[in-house]
């Protein structure tokens, strides 16, 4: 019996053209003995959600500098629901102003990561996310 | 949800969590798969290889849009893509990028594209990847794109896996190509000479030429080396003269240059397999390396099922310290059972 790999889904919707954060927080997740999906720059909610549906990934987590993220994210979420996927988990890292992460978690949004925050803490919150439906 | 019974009729989400389930070697899996297997066998599957770097991704990227756009007179064909990247040995995780270079794909529902982890696999391709391809087989799609890891000399796996295997060369790799002949160009059933539109494209080219012209003096050549050993000639019902001589094709899989000429080598070695009995001959050859495959793991699962850990930790130490051979060894771990 092979053991249960968490699929991560790591994504950066929208327009900017930064993956540096991106790239590092794969590397980490990988390091973590996770499996991630990464697709690259500027995809759009729907390759997203498309991408995830595919690869049946546990996570996904967008990665978000342009200040979009009140647009992209809601949009991702919707998409997954109408996928059947509404039991994968999304995270978010980036620049988020602070009076933007309480909405986006009311949306459903899982965590919420800005500058300073240790691969570490992301790799536990997602294996806290998904520890339920491991089993 | 019955996930077989939606895969027949093409659910893309039934499709990803079967695939899930055969990687991660479930009792439902291996019943999904038990379910789809009378459905399976209509797809050409092609294999992609060569060495890290040279443009595989980005050429089934081209080819696949290749085959859902072909020149008017055609039918598009459905494709799938099977992806696969290395594990790392250490912690098992992975990177999986190819779906980077395949974004010209998104948003086409005629597309499946799947990742996957070798986790731990040699070969260039995972253990799990033969079920995947049956469940996009048995799905519907006609063409089946199997994207190996980055290899170089010995991962040849995918030569028994495939129905058409291409080598993936770029120009520039220099002595690379030396030890490339050796073990990977002889897989080959079409070179792809990639990134046409860099220097060294014709010495890269000649070196290829002159290997395969090597090759092909060899009167096994037409028969696929890996598929020579021990069944040769034990299928009288196929007689066959065609011979099959691996071309070589210039692309530059970034802008779609050559594309359309080796989509039609594709297709054209499909029907050269029909036609000369190759096809089935593969096909056998194929599901029983299969099979092969799926036994080997289940002796060794009973086996170990069977054997005392204590007793193989004792034989294990008295072979570290060079009381007994290896060999020896597994002679006594073979008797285990004699021996408790």
């Amino acid at each position: 019996m092979t053991e249960k790999k968490i699929r991560v889904l790591v994504a950066k919707p929208g327009l900017d053209g930064h993956d540096r954060g991106a790239k590092v927080v794969a590397r980490a997740l990988r390091d973590a003995g996770m499996e991630v999906i990464y697709t690259g720059l500027r995809q759009t909610p729907e390759m997203i959600a498309e991408a995830a549906l595919q690869e049946d990934v546990d996570v996904v987590g967008l990665s978000i500098l342009s200040g979009a993220h009140m647009a992209l994210a809601p949009k991702v979420l919707e998409l997954l629901k109408t996928n059947q996927q509404e039991h994968v988990r999304v995270f978010i890292g980036g620049i988020i102003p602070d009076e933007d992460i309480q909405a986006l978690k009311d949306m459903g949004v899982v965590g919420v990561y800005g500058p300073g925050t240790t691969t570490e803490e992301i790799i536990g919150d997602i294996r806290k996310a998904i520890s339920g439906r491991l089993n | 949800m019955n996930l077989a019974a939606s895969i027949l009729e093409g659910n893309r989400l039934a499709i990803a969590r079967l695939m899930t389930q055969v990687e991660n070697d479930t009792v439902e899996g291996l019943a999904g798969l038990e379910a789809i297997f009378p459905h399976t066998g209509q797809a050409h599957l092609i294999g992609v290889t060569g060495a890290p770097g040279t443009g595989k991704s980005s050429l089934v990227n081209q080819l696949a849009r290749c085959f859902r756009h072909p020149p008017p007179g055609k039918e598009p064909c459905r494709v799938g893509i099977i992806a696969v990247d290395p594990s790392s040995p250490f912690s098992g995780g992975a990177i999986l990028g190819d779906r980077i270079r395949m974004r010209d794909l998104a948003g086409d529902p005629g597309v499946f594209i799947r990742s996957m982890a070798t986790r731990g696999s040699l070969g260039g391709i995972a253990k799990a990847t033969s079920g995947l391809i049956q469940i996009l087989d048995a799905a519907g799609y006609q063409t089946i794109f199997i994207e190996t890891v980055g290899a170089g000399q010995a991962e040849v796996d995918i030569a028994r896996l495939a129905h058409t295997t291409l080598v993936v060369e770029a120009p520039g790799l220099g002595d690379d190509i030396q030890a490339i002949k050796a073990g990977i160009l002889e897989i080959a059933d079409i070179l792809v000479l990639n990134k046409a539109d860099r220097p060294g494209v014709e010495s890269a080219e000649t070196a290829l030429r002159s290997a395969l012209r090597l090759a092909s003096s060899n009167e096994t050549r037409s028969q696929h080396p890996e598929y020579i050993e021990g069944n040769q000639a034990d299928d009288s019902t196929v007689t066959s003269n065609k011979v099959w001589s691996p071309p070589i094709i210039r692309t530059i899989a970034i802008d779609g240059n050559g594309i359309e000429v080796l989509a039609e080598k594709i297709e054209e070695h499909r029907c050269f397999l029909k036609e000369s009995g190759e096809w089935k001959k593969r096909e056998k050859l194929r599901l029983q390396s299969e099979v092969d495959a799926l036994l080997q793991r289940t002796l060794m699962q009973q086996w170990r099922d069977k054997m005392s850990v204590m007793l193989y930790e004792k034989i294990l130490s008295q072979v570290t310290n060079r009381k007994i051979s290896t060999t020896n060894a597994v002679k006594l771990l073979m008797n285990g059972d004699n021996i408790q």
